[in-house]
């Protein structure tokens, strides 16, 4: 059962990271590889205010900065320099390596023993429940946040871009500004993951983004899965499915571990998940025509 | 309404496959007035209708629209003045998006997009009032994906779309091109009809002859990147459709 807990708390702090390439996908039709790079900095740049003993109110619009600066930097080389996107991603994911070696100091840092955002209130006297509950608050106020940006004018327009791109300029949009903005939010939500999954785990590590992109990608795609199937119109609902699928991620590779996988397989475990999630809907497609 | 003077297009200028697309081109279109662009492929009418849209900078000359210098003005800044309709169906509308959020945005087509929620009951039933005029039960179907519908229906939509906010100028770059007839006709005459209740200055490009016939007060061809004939006014209206078949032959 603690592993299955462990499991859930661990999805609900990647959750701002499943938001941040569900925006990503809204705005390009791919996820944003930067994803990797500013989930580091996020972490990077945690536990190194907090090692500090910066205050959480520093720290948190300190992390979410560096993110949006990162995401914008995709955004300016892929709309001004007319870089396509995923290389444009991979680009800044490439650099912020060494950014984040640099924010660091070195290639890991412990936060043993250090106030973190999971024990500002005592909610419980189980610390697993307090990190529950904290982090279950956290992530409502992300959805009701993004929920009402996505329905406002702003985020029609946004979510539009996407779609139609010559349209969204017709109606008098800034297909590039959109993009960089979107970006940056998309970022600042991944450098919040970062934020959030450094404190969980107790320390911040060079190489804690690798991969992390296919994390996000694959809670969007049981979300869009179900989206899809459902026909859900609602953005609100698609929002929380999206946390669900973060959740459910997880949960399978708990699992895997709980049946006996080796650890050293876990990547190639996650990827062949996401493979399989990603061709269920393609091989039931053809089943039912062919 | 739009002045073009002496507006050139060369495309990959200096290489061996160098196009003039369009070639001193002066052309006046007055306010109100419905210009029909004909002329075969690779002719020039849709390098034209981008340049007024703004999609492709002029190379020399100058355009002005409502007497303002626009030049200078990206596709997005000229929104202002021009709606359009696109040959595409699927260009006009974004599909994953709802029909509703979608006349959200062209009722703010010439404004800010700001953070405020704009899809509220009165915004909600205005829109479905505006669709029933379509005739086509779509006012129901307000939170429906675009992409679930058909391309007449996209397209009819497109047009209304374009009067949400104030408009002045309706570009309709072929816009029955990927209809079956019926859907073509249901566009066409939507399109007629906005254009006279609205006041519009509007620009049709169309291989259809029978459309161009039709519809207009004002018909122009293009060959070879210039305006070789120009029929407007009375003559437009005494002008038969034989005559305009024989441009071609």
């Amino acid at each position: 059962m603690e592993v299955y807990l462990s499991a859930v708390l661990q999805g609900l702090c990647l959750v701002a990271i499943a938001l941040g390439v569900y925006l990503s996908m809204k705005i390009f039709n791919i996820p944003d590889i930067t994803t990797d790079g500013s989930y580091t900095l996020g972490g990077a740049v945690t536990a190194v205010l907090l090692t500090h003993h910066q205050s959480l109110l520093v720290t948190v619009p300190a992390v979410m900065l560096a993110g949006a600066i990162a995401g914008a930097f995709t955004g300016l080389i892929h709309t001004k320099l007319k870089i396509n996107a995923l290389l444009a991603g991979i680009l800044v994911m490439t650099a912020l390596y060494s950014v984040n070696l640099t924010i660091m100091g070195r290639s890991n840092i412990p936060l043993l023993n250090m106030s973190s955002i999971f024990n500002v209130v005592n909610l419980s006297s189980n610390p697993d429940y307090n990190t529950l509950f904290i982090v279950l608050i956290i992530v409502a106020v992300l959805i009701l946040a993004l929920g009402f940006l996505l329905k406002t004018d702003f985020g029609i327009a946004m979510r539009a871009t996407g779609d139609s791109e010559q349209m969204v300029r017709a109606m008098g949009v800034n297909t590039d500004r959109m993009k960089i903005i979107g970006l940056a939010l998309a970022n600042a939500l991944t450098a919040l993951s970062g934020f959030l999954m450094t404190q969980f785990q107790g320390y911040a590590d060079i190489n804690m983004g690798i991969g992390i992109v296919i994390t996000g990608l694959g809670s969007v795609i049981i979300a869009e899965t179900i989206i899809n199937w459902r026909r859900i119109t609602s953005i609100q609902v698609s929002l929380i499915l999206v946390v669900c699928g973060a959740v459910v991620f997880q949960l399978v590779l708990a699992f895997a571990l709980v049946i006996g996988v080796d650890a050293n397989l876990l990547k190639l475990v996650t990827a062949l998940f996401v493979l399989l999630i990603v061709s269920l809907p393609r091989l039931s497609f053809r089943k039912q025509y062919d | 309404m739009i002045e073009l003077q002496h507006v050139s297009k060369t495309f990959n200028k200096g290489r061996a496959t160098e196009v003039n697309a369009l070639n001193d081109i002066n052309l006046l279109v007055k306010k109100g007035e419905y210009l029909v662009i004909v002329g075969a492929n690779g002719s020039g009418k849709s390098t034209l209708l981008n340049i007024i849209a703004g999609n492709i900078k002029v190379s020399a000359g100058e355009i002005k629209i409502e007497g303002e210098d626009v030049h200078n003005y990206a596709d997005y800044q000229r929104s202002k003045w021009i709606a359009r309709v696109f040959q595409n169906p699927l260009s006009g509308t974004a599909s994953g998006l709802s029909i509703i959020d979608n006349f959200r945005l062209s009722a703010i087509r010439t404004q800010g997009k700001n953070l405020t929620i704009g899809v509220n009951a009165s915004f909600t039933k205005q829109v479905k009032e505006k669709i029933a005029t379509l005739e086509m039960g779509l006012e129901d179907k307000l939170n429906q994906q675009m992409g679930t519908l058909s391309g007449g229906q996209r397209q009819a939509l497109t047009l209304l779309m374009s009067v949400m906010d104030d408009c002045r100028i309706l570009l309709l770059d072929e816009p029955t091109a990927a209809l079956d007839p019926r859907s073509a006709n249901i566009v066409m005459q939507t399109a007629d009809k906005l254009v006279k209740d609205f006041g519009l200055t509007a620009v049709l490009i169309t291989h259809n002859l029978k459309d161009a016939y039709t519809y207009g007060n004002r018909v122009i061809q293009m060959a070879d990147g210039k305006i070789i004939r120009d029929v407007a006014g009375e003559n437009k209206l005494t002008l038969s459709q034989a005559e305009l078949f024989e441009w071609f032959s």
